[in-house]
């Protein structure tokens, strides 16, 4: 995999440096962030199912440092938006969005998180990134356990690469 | 004892109210001729003949007919293991119909989500607030002349809709057509009388556009009514 020099020189020769660790601060905290996204789980629907079945020792997601689900969002890194977000609950996602401190990333999983699914209707958003910026999106109906960790995998990669310093990592 | 007994003794107690039992794949129907009696009806059905669960409360939209609405009720007696079904209708000028939270408790929610999603008012219901909706919300959405893409609104901190794309929508729904197929969603005017009432309420030119005999008729894929 290609990674930018800028960011993510990190490595540790212990011949050359003894006891001593040389990197970029940037790349050092992207580091520290990407190996501990603490999910908050936006369970609205059948995809929260999936969700816990990603959390639990079959497919373990504390493989890829994100088993802290934190149901508060002020302790939390990404929101997993899984299910149907319907207009009733559409202010109350972004709200909880908004409390999240930065950096914060959304992961959009499952077809009607991502565009509204299958249902065309009057009740349901059509997509989550109607009001939130998303990161990751994730196919299926509901997803596989494997699918939400390849976009926790991919997130990581986002992550890693994302300038800490100048302006906002992305636009609010 | 069979639902059409219960049916018969009912009939019996209330003669002209109720029509006669009607039986459809073993399933017993009764129509209650004046819905403003029906919790009469009902107080008899549990206290006297037993039918002490009440499964559901339907709503159905006969749009562009008179009277509008027919609720359903489906009266189950435990004892006897049989069904039965009261329908009546409530015109849409009314539309208002008497609570019957009075006999069973449990209708409450079933009034609740037909207030909602059809707007027929429960009169004596003790919360007839929306149940899914939220307070607000200015549609009926169930209504057969309400799009089903949805319609615009906004409520500053509460909630929003927006119209959901539908591709050559907006898709409406018919009663009464002859087969599935007929009945089933898609895009086309509804072919009633009120459709004249219903644009120039609505503002919808396109609707009354597709209704004058000149201009070009969409392709409704179903015959007229």
């Amino acid at each position: 995999m290609q990674q930018s020099a800028s960011t993510t020189e990190f490595g540790y020769n212990s011949k050359i440096e003894g006891e001593v660790v040389v990197t970029r601060v940037d790349a050092a905290l992207n580091w520290f962030r990407k190996n501990s996204l603490w999910p908050m789980p936006m369970g609205l629907a059948c995809c929260a199912i999936e969700l816990m079945a990603v959390g639990a020792s079959r497919f373990d997601i504390a493989r890829f440092g994100s088993e802290v689900m934190r149901f508060s969002p002020r302790q939390s890194d990404v929101m997993i938006v899984a299910g149907t977000v319907t207009y009733k609950m559409a202010l109350a996602v972004k709200r909880i969005y908004d409390q999240m401190a930065e950096p914060k990333w959304v992961i959009a999983m499952g077809a009607c998180a991502s565009t509204g699914g299958m249902y065309r209707s009057y009740a349901v958003l059509q997509g989550v990134d109607n009001i939130i910026p998303v990161d990751v999106y994730v196919a299926g109906c509901p997803p596989r356990p494997e699918a939400l960790l390849d976009a926790l995998i991919k997130l990581q990669n986002k992550v890693g690469h994302e300038a800490v310093f100048g302006p906002k990592h992305k636009a609010a | 004892m069979a639902a059409l007994d219960f049916a018969n003794q009912l009939k019996a107690k209330f003669g002209d109210l109720l029509s006669e039992p009607v039986e459809f794949r073993g399933e017993i129907t009764l129509k209650v001729s004046d819905a403003e009696r029906i919790t009469e009806v009902c107080e008899f059905a549990k206290k006297s003949l037993g039918f002490n669960m009440l499964l559901d409360i339907s709503s159905i939209d006969n749009y562009g007919e008179d009277p509008r609405w027919t609720i359903v009720y489906e009266l189950y007696h435990m004892e006897q293991k049989s069904h039965l079904r009261l329908k009546t209708e409530v015109s849409e000028e009314k539309s208002e119909s008497p609570t019957i939270t009075t006999v069973w408790r449990t209708a409450d929610w079933h009034e609740r989500e037909i207030y909602d999603m059809m707007g027929v008012r429960f009169r004596g219901h003790p919360d007839l607030r929306r149940i899914l909706m939220w307070d607000g919300y200015p549609y009926f959405p169930l209504r057969k002349d309400f799009p089903l893409a949805g319609k615009p609104t906004d409520l500053p901190e509460v909630a929003f809709t927006r119209p959901a794309p539908l591709e050559g929508g907006p898709f409406v729904t018919v009663p009464g057509g002859k087969d599935a197929l007929a009945r089933e969603p898609r895009v086309r005017i509804p072919q009633t009388e009120s459709v004249a009432t219903i644009s120039r309420l609505e503002r919808r030119d396109d609707v009354r556009a597709a209704h004058e005999p000149d201009a070009p008729q969409p392709n409704t894929a179903m015959p007229k009514q």
